[in-house]
Parts: structure tokens; C-alpha cells; sequence
């Protein structure tokens, strides 16, 4: 082989890039991190199915947002017929009290950072399920 | 025609895909057997490839060159364009790799009324190129999030980067909208173009069919309500590499077909022009320095030319001179 050096160290460097999430995972040694959501603190349901909720609740999220912010709409009757304020920080997080063990297990878990947070309030979470409301 | 016949192959892939995962074994095999068959042959095949190509012999020293040579002191080098030392092709080969700069100076001929023969630049092929490339990359780079955890910050940067403009709910990546137009614009010069057309094969358009349908059900996976969960997408991603292959209820045929075009893509990969990817390393033209009359290059296809020096000669019939006072060069017993 010709400049056998030269070719192995690019043949090396070619296998460690692509194969980085093998000795990444095992250098961190976190093989089985899965994220644990906290239980909603009220409801019996959320304000659509669950399994939608889990893949598609930005697009009910931006759906909410346009028609509160564009239309003028507040209220939300869900698939259940319950009514619904609109509102990121009173309506999720009233009933998904602690923001950190559920919105933020997920999201740090597959690399998502919503930018809401920017101008929208975190209620503080409190223990007994009471949430303190921001504006 | 052969347009047609990768469209054709793409599409019988992914009905068999959406059919097949209906059922446990179907999403076994696509799920978790091909994926890891096809990571296998891509590794080896083209690990293969290179050793191959090292090995074969470079019986001339070929450098393409576009500049002066080194020669006289006082006649400037062109290092980059005609390389001297190893800097130089180092230099070159990046800036091959990474912004295709022969590519840059591809350039049209038409044939006008008179008939004129008139050439000009051709930078579209150059800009939809790298823009495919390299838009490739950032999407290659920011998917090691499925794969990893805790997902490193500079993975997070290049995505932050991606959705720079916060565009929507999930927010576009630029890089998606990048790549379609690029891939759209090289699969129309293919077809629009005559000469074009008559040149490109199959595995021509394959490979741009494959990716297209990589980059479309991406897409659609997470800009339409079809979005999978992609929670469970990620559990299976950190299962694959970390040996612990899981296949999560929850993924739906979409995913799968995804999946599988990036089988596909790695399977074909190692036998067809794709190799370019470890090729352009590999180029005897652009590998090399051009430093002929510096160093002897010596070509391993020489024969070998068997020679009888006069030192042998001597040797040989020493006795026979000796005897007859003729004048040697060595004389062993007078020491
Ligand atoms: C009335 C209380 C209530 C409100 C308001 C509410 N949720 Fe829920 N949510 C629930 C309950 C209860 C569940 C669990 C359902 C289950 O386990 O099947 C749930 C489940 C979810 C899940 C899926 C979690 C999982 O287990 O995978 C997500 C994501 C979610 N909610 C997000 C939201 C978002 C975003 C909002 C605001 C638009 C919201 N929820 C508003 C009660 C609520
Ligand atoms: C630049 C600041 C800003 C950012 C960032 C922002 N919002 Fe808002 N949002 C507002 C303002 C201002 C309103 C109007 C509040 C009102 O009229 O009650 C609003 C209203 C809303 C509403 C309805 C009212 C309410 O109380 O929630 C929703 C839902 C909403 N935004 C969702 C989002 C989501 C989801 C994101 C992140 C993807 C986001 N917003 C990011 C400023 C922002
Ligand atoms: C079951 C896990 C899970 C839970 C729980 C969850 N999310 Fe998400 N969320 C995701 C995933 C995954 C994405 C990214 C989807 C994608 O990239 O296609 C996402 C994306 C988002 C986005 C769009 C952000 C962007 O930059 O594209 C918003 C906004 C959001 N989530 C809000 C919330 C809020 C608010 C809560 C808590 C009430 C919540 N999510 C709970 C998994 C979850
Ligand atoms: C190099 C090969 C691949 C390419 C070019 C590619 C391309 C894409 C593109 C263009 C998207 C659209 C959204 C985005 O840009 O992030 C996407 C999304 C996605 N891809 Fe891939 N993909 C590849 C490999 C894979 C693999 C191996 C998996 C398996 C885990 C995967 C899983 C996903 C998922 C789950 C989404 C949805 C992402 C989301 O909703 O944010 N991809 N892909």
C-alpha cells in the first residue's frame, strides 16, 4: 500500500466521525435516559388526545397562539367539550404544574429549546399543585 | 427513461416499505436488520475502496495544475494552484473539499449565429452544489442528536444556527428549504439541459431520487401533522448504536420510510459514483505535489532491468585476467 501513514489515519478519522454516537454514548456511559414526565396535577385528560399531544402539540400551540393573537379568540373547547382558556402559562402549566419535570424533560432530552420563554412567565411550581399565575 | 426507471425503483422502495412495516417482522427487518446490514457494508465497502485505490500503482506523477510552478528564485510559486510541498496540496485538497474550487471554474460554450464559439462562467452547478453539500452536512450533524445523549452543545449551536430565524412551530431549518431547491435544481439540469440528458444514467439519477425521498419524508415528519413522535425516534436511534436495537410501538410508517431511503442510500453508496465522498482524497491529480524536478518519482510498473556492472565482471573473471597482466581495478591477493 502506498502511503499506508497517510491512508490509515484517514480511514481512521473517517470511522471515528461517523461512527461518533457510539463512543460518544459509551464515553458518557447514559445508554438508557429516557425522560420522566411528572403526572398533570388536575384533569382527567389533556385538551386533545394524548397520543396527539405527544407529536403535535406545537401545532396546537401556534394554532392557539394565532388565534388569540390574530382573532382574538380566548377560549378553546376541547375534544371532551371542555373549555379552555388559551394561554401557554395559565392553561398548560396550570395543569402540568412543574415545567422542569415535564415540558423541560422532554425537551432537553431531544435537543428542543423553545424560545416562548423569552417573554412568556414560568409559574412557579409549588408542591401542592397551586400555581402562582403570571401575566 | 432512466429517469423514469429510478423514479420507478424509489417508488416500488417505499410502497414496499409502508406495506411491509405493517407487520412485526416487516419493522424488524426494516427497523433494525437492514439498518444495520447497510452500516456494515458501507464501512466495509468503502473502507474497502480506499485500501484499493492505495493500493493500486501511480505510475506517473499527475498533478493538475493552474499556476507556476516552483523553478527560479525569483519567479513566484503559485502554491495552491501548482503545489510545491505537502502545505500546498494540503491547502488545495481543503479548499477542494470544502468550497469545490474547481468546480468554480467550470465554465459553458455556446455556439452563437456567425457561428461564434462563445464561452462564459457557469457558477449555478458550482452554488447548487455546495449548497446541497454542505446543507447535507448541517443536517447529517444535527440528526447525532437521535443518536446521542446528553446531546453535546455544539450540536445544539449548529440547530440554533439552522432555525436562526424562528420561523413557524417547529421551527424550518433553513437547511431544509436549502436542500430541496438545490436537489430540484440538479435533478432539472439533468432533465431541461439536452446534452445533460443525454449523458446521465440511472445511477445518476438514483442517488438524487433516493435523497430527495430522504429529505421529503424528513420533512414531512416534521413540518405536517404525519409527525411521528420523535421521542421514540430517538430511543430507537440511541438503541441502534448503542447494540440495544428497541422498536417503539409508537413510529409510524412515515419513519420507516425515512429510515429506510438512508438504507438504501448507504447500501448503494460503496458501488456507485458516491464514492466521489473518499475518491477526491484518493485523486492522483490532486494528491500529489507537483515537484517532479525536485524528486525523482519512481514508477512501480519500472521493470526490473537486470544489470551485470563491470565491479561483477571483475569478480567474476579475476583469475583469468590476472593470468594474463591485464589491469585490474580490485586485486585481492596482492593485499
Ligand atoms: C386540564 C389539564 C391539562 C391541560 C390544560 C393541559 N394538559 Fe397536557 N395532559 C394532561 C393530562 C391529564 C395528560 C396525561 C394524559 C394521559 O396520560 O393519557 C396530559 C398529557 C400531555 C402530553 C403527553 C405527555 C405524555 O405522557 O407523553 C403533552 C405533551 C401535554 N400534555 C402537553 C400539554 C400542552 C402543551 C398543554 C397546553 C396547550 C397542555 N398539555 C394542557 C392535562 C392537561
Ligand atoms: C416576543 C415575545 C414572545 C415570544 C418569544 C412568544 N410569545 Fe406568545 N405571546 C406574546 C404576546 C405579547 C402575546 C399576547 C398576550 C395576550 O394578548 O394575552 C402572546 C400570546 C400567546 C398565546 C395566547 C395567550 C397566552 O396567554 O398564552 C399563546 C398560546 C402563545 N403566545 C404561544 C407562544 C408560543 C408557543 C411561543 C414559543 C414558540 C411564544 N408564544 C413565544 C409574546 C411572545
Ligand atoms: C413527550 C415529550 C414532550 C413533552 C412532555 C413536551 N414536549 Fe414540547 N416538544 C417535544 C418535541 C420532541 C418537540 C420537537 C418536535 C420536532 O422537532 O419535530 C417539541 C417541540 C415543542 C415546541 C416547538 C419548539 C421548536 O423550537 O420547534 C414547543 C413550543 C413546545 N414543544 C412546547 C411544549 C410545552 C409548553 C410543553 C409542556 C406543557 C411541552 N412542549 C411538553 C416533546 C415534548
Ligand atoms: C444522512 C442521512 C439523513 C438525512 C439527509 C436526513 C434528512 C432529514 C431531513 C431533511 C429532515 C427534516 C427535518 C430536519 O432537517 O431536521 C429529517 C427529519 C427527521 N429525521 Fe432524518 N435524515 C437522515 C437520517 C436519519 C436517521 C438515520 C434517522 C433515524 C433515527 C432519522 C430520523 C429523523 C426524524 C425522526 C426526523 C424528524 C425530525 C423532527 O421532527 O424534528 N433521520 N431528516
Amino acid at each position: 500500500m502506498y502511503d499506508a501513514g497517510k491512508v490509515i489515519l484517514g480511514v481512521v478519522l473517517f470511522l471515528a466521525i461517523l461512527l461518533f454516537p457510539v463512543w460518544y454514548n459509551l464515553a458518557k456511559g447514559q445508554t438508557d435516559a429516557e425522560p420522566e414526565l411528572a403526572e398533570p396535577v388536575k384533569g382527567e385528560t389533556c385538551v386533545a388526545p394524548t397520543d396527539y399531544m405527544r407529536s403535535n402539540h406545537m401545532d396546537l400551540l401556534d394554532d392557539w397562539r394565532d388565534r388569540v393573537v390574530r382573532d382574538g379568540e380566548r377560549i378553546y373547547v376541547d375534544f371532551t367539550g371542555n373549555k379552555h382558556e388559551m394561554s401557554l402559562s395559565n392553561t398548560c402549566l396550570d395543569c402540568h404544574a412543574d415545567k422542569a419535570k415535564f415540558c423541560d424533560e422532554c425537551h432537553t432530552f431531544m435537543a428542543v429549546e423553545p424560545y416562548c420563554w423569552d417573554c412568556h412567565i414560568i409559574p412557579e411550581a409549588t408542591t401542592a399543585g397551586e400555581v402562582t399565575h403570571g401575566t | 427513461m432512466r429517469a423514469l426507471f429510478s423514479l420507478f425503483a424509489v417508488a416500488v422502495i417505499i410502497v414496499v416499505v409502508v406495506l411491509a412495516v405493517t407487520t412485526d417482522a416487516g419493522r424488524l427487518f426494516f427497523g433494525t436488520i437492514l439498518p444495520y446490514a447497510a452500516i456494515a457494508i458501507f464501512l466495509v465497502g468503502m473502507v474497502y475502496r480506499v485500501i484499493d485505490w492505495a493500493r493500486s500503482p501511480v505510475p506517473f506523477k499527475i498533478t493538475t495544475t493552474s499556476g507556476q510552478q516552483r523553478s527560479l528564485p525569483w519567479i513566484r510559486n503559485s502554491n495552491l494552484e501548482s503545489p510545491r510541498n505537502k502545505w500546498g496540496v494540503l491547502g488545495r485538497m481543503l479548499l477542494e473539499v470544502l468550497f469545490f474550487r474547481s468546480l468554480f471554474r467550470n465554465t459553458k460554450a455556446d455556439l452563437k449565429d456567425g457561428p461564434r464559439l462563445v464561452y462564459g462562467d457557469a457558477k449555478w452547478l458550482w452554488l447548487a452544489g455546495l449548497i446541497f453539500h454542505w446543507s447535507f452536512l448541517i443536517i447529517f450533524i444535527r440528526h447525532f442528536k437521535f443518536f446521542v445523549e446528553p446531546v453535546p452543545g455544539w450540536v445544539m449551536m449548529i440547530q440554533n444556527l439552522d432555525g436562526f430565524f424562528q420561523v413557524g412551530l417547529p421551527i424550518f431549518y433553513i437547511t431544509d428549504g436549502l436542500i430541496l431547491a438545490a436537489l430540484t435544481f440538479l435533478f432539472l439540469r439533468r432533465v431541461l439541459i439536452p446534452q445533460m440528458r443525454y449523458i446521465s444514467l440511472a445511477g445518476d439519477y438514483f442517488p438524487l431520487f433516493v435523497i430527495g425521498g430522504l429529505v421529503i419524508s424528513g420533512m414531512i415528519m416534521r413540518y405536517t401533522p404525519l409527525r411521528v413522535d420523535i421521542t421514540d425516534a430517538k430511543l430507537m436511534g440511541v438503541g441502534l448504536v448503542t447494540l440495544d436495537p428497541v422498536l417503539p410501538e409508537g413510529l409510524g410508517a412515515i419513519f420507516f420510510v425515512h429510515l429506510t431511503m438512508l438504507t438504501v442510500l448507504l447500501l448503494y453508496f460503496p458501488f456507485s459514483k458516491l464514492t466521489h465522498m473518499a475518491g477526491v482524497f484518493m485523486s492522483p491529480t490532486r494528491n500529489q505535489a507537483n515537484d517532479n524536478r525536485v524528486r525523482r518519482h519512481i514508477n512501480p510498473w519500472n521493470p526490473e532491468v537486470k544489470v551485470h556492472t563491470y565491479e561483477e565482471w571483475e569478480d567474476e573473471f579475476r583469475e583469468v585476467m590476472k593470468a594474463a597482466d591485464m589491469p585490474l581495478e580490485k586485486d585481492t591477493e596482492s593485499k
